[in-house]
């Protein structure tokens, strides 16, 4: 330190210094990457084909068949996956990993497989679908129901994996008090397990329901697409896009504002305020 | 410590292997300290007890063997070393949690636990949440939320830890009046020789697994037969053959040159620190034998007493107590 001349500048921002520019450069690159398709898309698109599109039945009928069956999906993967999730995370078992590994199977499996793997097992004539069918008289291809079947296939493992890493992030200190005031596991697991995994849960939640939303291969190949039972809204962008690619642009924006509009309305209702 | 009567008093032999073997005796009422170096598994007994790490041999408590019952079947109320409060749920509801997990209602359950936060003092926080309570009221919700379920067995893992040292002192003493009204057997993990001096009517020493040395608090503390509570009550223990020698610091004189007299009572050795202990200065020396002598600030001055010095201490064979070891 010499005399006053030398008056320290005073530091503001991060007391560890700036970020580094190698570090920089690769995440600007990134946010490009994701926002200049898109803003692209919506520059692209004619405003009169957009109104035009809006009102048309067949994406109406599209949008909320989306919206039924992702909805719908979602809460089948949270009856499913959260006691999964639990079992995978608490409970000490013998081929624990094996069944995480098995769950984690559709992630990589191109969703057209999914599709043909489902037909296999709930087609009419499939291994579980032809009992099924004989039963009941009632088979999942071509139905509103295969598609919510669908939807769940792909995205269970989405909500399974992220619903444990919330309850492994909560932890067991708070299972285990409860134990010894004398909370049976059930009682525990809705009292409090649940309750501090939650912000996991919901984000669980909210992950499945996107993917529901955009999911395309496996709902086609297992339902076909029929306007008003299984047409969902990407399977309608793309049959537009085979005649006419300024009709598949404005139902590509459609989608894109309803997605980011459920996302906000998630994130403000439930994702910030999760404790 | 008095035998176990068998009947509604603690008789247990805990095995978790490679951490812990140890026996353990109490009567209704007994507030047993255990105390021991880290690792030395005062954690493991308290969570063995509690059924949350699973041990061998026997736990028998009112007439029933805890070890063959599921964590929520014993009884037991746990104060945690980290408090474990629910932080989703009230003060009042952390108390009451016990009691819903038995099948109380929720108002009486809510009635009984606002009647503990008020025998704690702490009433007035009953919608509070965990996070916005002091590391002492925190404490306080946690011993209420151990209690109110009337258990056989309290095990406290450390509950002072962790707070101010005034809050502590008041703390202390509170948990005293409420232990001294509990009918159950309190087991008392602790670091501070106070806790088990004035909470304890028992102090089982555990070293590396296994208890070493059990007595009455007073007993222990005069006569420790191991270094960590040697160091734990301030004392000096050497040992003799098969005998041990303790002695206090304050009776330890400190010269610069070898003491005239040839006592056999002296050390030579080097000063590693120096600390202020009460109106005294505590010094640190190691030499053959590490030890610890009280000297007046004036004469720590005098003598430089300062780490690195060479120093002869002895001590007076009067002032020294031996004892089988």
């Amino acid at each position: 330190m010499t005399h006053l001349e030398t008056t320290p500048r005073r530091r503001t921002g991060d007391p560890l210094g700036r970020a580094p520019w190698i570090l920089l450069l690769p995440a600007a690159g990134a946010v490009l990457l994701l926002l200049v398709p898109i803003a692209s898309m919506v520059v692209a698109t004619d405003p009169r084909s957009l109104l035009e599109a809006l009102g048309t039945e067949a994406l109406q009928d599209a949008l909320r068949l989306s919206l039924v069956t992702s909805t719908l999906a979602m809460l089948v993967c949270l009856v499913l996956g959260l006691p999964l999730a639990w079992l995978l995370a608490r409970v000490d078992f013998r081929g624990r990993g094996l069944v995480r590994a098995l769950v984690t199977v559709p992630m990589v499996l191109p969703p057209v497989v999914a599709g043909v793997a489902l037909r296999e097992a709930f087609g009419r004539s499939g291994l579980l679908g032809a009992p099924l069918l004989d039963a009941t008289g009632f088979a999942f291809p071509y139905t509103t129901w295969g598609v919510v079947l669908a939807h769940v296939f792909v995205s269970l493992p989405f909500v399974t994996i992220a619903i444990e890493g919330g309850l492994r992030s909560a932890g067991t200190r708070y299972d285990d008090a409860a134990a010894t005031l004398g909370a049976s596991r059930w009682s525990t697991f809705r009292r409090v397990t649940v309750p501090l995994a939650l912000p996991g849960i919901i984000a669980g939640m909210v992950l499945g329901w996107a993917r529901s939303l955009g999911e395309f291969g496996a709902t086609i190949t297992f339902n076909g697409n029929y306007p008003g039972t299984t047409q969902t809204m990407p399977t309608l962008i793309y049959v537009a896009r085979q005649s006419d690619a300024d009709a598949a642009l404005a139902l590509s924006l459609v989608m894109l504002t309803v997605s980011v509009a459920v996302l906000v309305v998630l994130r403000d209702k439930w994702l910030v305020t999760a404790p | 410590m008095t035998a176990p009567t068998g009947r509604t008093g603690l008789d247990a032999r805990l095995v978790v292997p490679g951490r812990l073997d140890a026996t353990l005796a109490a009567d209704p009422g007994d507030v047993v300290a255990v105390v021991g170096p880290n690792g030395a598994g005062k954690s493991t007994l308290v969570h063995a007890l509690s059924g949350l790490l699973p041990a061998e041999g026997h736990a028998l408590l009112g007439g029933t063997d805890l070890l063959t019952r599921t964590p929520p079947a014993r009884n037991v109320g746990v104060v945690f070393q980290d408090q474990r409060l629910f932080p989703h749920l009230s003060a009042l509801d952390n108390v009451a949690f016990g009691l819903r997990s038995r099948g109380v209602p929720r108002p009486d359950a809510r009635a009984a636990a606002a009647e503990w936060l008020e025998r704690l003092g702490i009433a007035e926080l009953a919608r509070r949440r965990p996070a916005q309570l002091s590391g002492g009221q925190a404490q306080r919700v946690a011993i209420a939320r151990a209690l109110v379920t009337s258990p056989d067995l309290l095990l406290l893992d450390e509950p002072f830890s962790g707070l101010d040292v005034g809050v502590a002192a008041t703390l202390r003493i509170e948990l005293g009046r409420h232990l001294s009204d509990f009918r159950g057997v309190t087991i008392l993990v602790t670091h501070d020789a106070l806790d088990a001096l004035t909470l304890a009517s028992a102090v089982v020493v555990l070293d590396t697994g296994a208890v070493a040395q059990v007595g009455t608090p007073a007993d222990v503390a005069a006569r420790p037969l191991t270094e960590h509570v040697a160091r734990l009550v301030g004392l000096n223990v050497i040992r003799d053959g098969d005998r041990l020698r303790a002695f206090s610091p304050s009776a330890v004189t400190v010269s610069v040159h070898a003491p005239a007299d040839s006592t056999r009572n002296r050390w030579q050795g080097v000063v590693r620190g120096a600390a202020p202990h009460g109106d005294a200065i505590r010094l640190q020396v190691s030499g053959e034998v590490d030890l610890i002598a009280d000297v007046t600030p004036a004469a720590s001055r005098e003598l430089a007493l300062v780490p690195g010095q060479p120093v002869w201490l002895s001590v007076k064979e009067t002032a020294v107590t031996t004892y089988a070891g």
